[in-house]
């Protein structure tokens, strides 16, 4: 489904660089408020989201390609596990990223880092890749909705 | 919250279904949030209010808007559910009340968290320092669960637009959209089924 009312349009395209941005945040700054990881995978997947939504799902698929997504999701992971496979080169426990620094805070700090980026990476690759693969079924994304804009449409 | 779900129950359009089970997660997240439990009421808002909307919508897109009324009244599941519903109440009542400080929750591993995390792990938030460190391990699996689910998406719903032509209703709706090359992937299906009956 593509809307082409203008105002949806101007909005999305002004909306969508905060809605990554505040996906950011949220990322980096989970070890003092609220947010980490999974949180930060989903808002940055709604951006994507909205934007395919909006523009529809080939438009979006040119900013994001499949192979990208397919890859970040893979790649969080691999992150993740990588991490703790690190840890226990350097002699440590799995997941124990008391080794990673210096000093065991400045590890853990480390380790919390990483392990939090590659959660955000595989939730936001799999929301992506989820919807994507979904809305690209149908012939133009989303049916249901078209019948509901052109039935607001004739009132 | 409570109202939102009887009439999730009634209703035959799933449009609007889809629509109100968002809105019952967005009353569940500010229940959270008064319950002081910031990160989960971030967490249900973003995936359960938001998210899950917007898949649910993109599922709707490829079957029916409205759900087929079953005509007949049948007692059994009725049943079922109101004994289970029945039994997890008299559960509760072994539980601990709400906030209760001598409770096994807050006796067990929470107060060395609290007490020895900043010392051990450092971030000023507690959620974090136990999802990502305590519990590493577990969250490394639930990592795995979402790229589970991500590549199963995609092992059933992914192919279909590129090369593999798995089910015939892919196939049909193909020819729908381009005959020229459905007939070619049919004489293709073709080619490969009298291959299979030659060997067989």
């Amino acid at each position: 489904m593509i809307f082409k009312a203008p105002l949806l349009r101007v909005v999305t395209k002004i909306i969508v660089p905060p809605i990554i941005l505040f996906a950011l945040y949220v990322q980096f700054h989970g070890d003092f408020g609220p947010g980490g990881g999974f949180q930060a995978g989903v808002i940055m997947a709604a951006a994507f989201i909205l934007y395919g939504l909006v523009f529809g799902v080939e438009t979006a698929r040119q900013a994001i390609t499949a192979d990208v997504t397919r890859i970040v999701l893979a790649l969080g992971v691999l992150l993740f596990g990588g991490t703790g496979i690190v840890t226990m080169m350097m002699g440590a426990e799995f997941l124990d990223y008391s080794v990673l620094g210096k000093t065991p805070l400045a590890g853990q700090h480390l380790g919390i880092l990483l392990i939090e980026f590659g959660v955000g990476m595989t939730v936001a690759g799999a929301m992506v890749t989820i919807f994507f693969t979904f809305a690209g079924h149908g012939k133009d994304g989303n049916i249901a909705l078209d019948q509901e804009n052109e039935g607001e449409g004739n009132d | 919250m409570t109202a939102s779900a009887f009439w999730l129950v009634r209703l035959r359009n799933l449009f609007a279904v889809v629509m109100l089970s968002g809105i019952y997660s967005l009353f569940a997240a500010a229940l959270y949030l008064v319950m002081d439990a910031v990160d989960v009421a971030f967490t249900e808002a973003a995936v359960g209010a938001g998210i899950s909307t917007v898949l649910m919508l993109s599922t709707l897109a490829l079957t029916s808007r409205t759900e087929k009324v079953h005509k007949k009244l049948s007692i059994m599941p009725l049943l079922v559910v109101f004994i289970t519903g029945g039994v997890l109440v008299y559960g509760t009542f072994d539980m601990p009340r709400y906030g209760d400080i001598n409770a096994p929750i807050h006796q067990h591993v929470a107060n060395h968290y609290i007490e020895k995390s900043a010392g051990e792990v450092g971030p000023p938030n507690i959620v974090t320092s136990i999802l990502a460190s305590y519990r590493g391990f577990d969250t490394l699996g639930e990592t795995a669960v979402v790229f589970t689910a991500a590549i199963g998406v995609l092992a059933i719903l992914g192919r279909a637009k590129g090369q593999g032509m798995s089910t015939s209703r892919v196939a049909y709706r193909r020819k729908e959209e381009n005959e020229e090359e459905s007939k070619e992937n049919d004489k293709n299906e073709k080619a490969v089924s009298d291959k299979k009956e030659t060997k067989s």
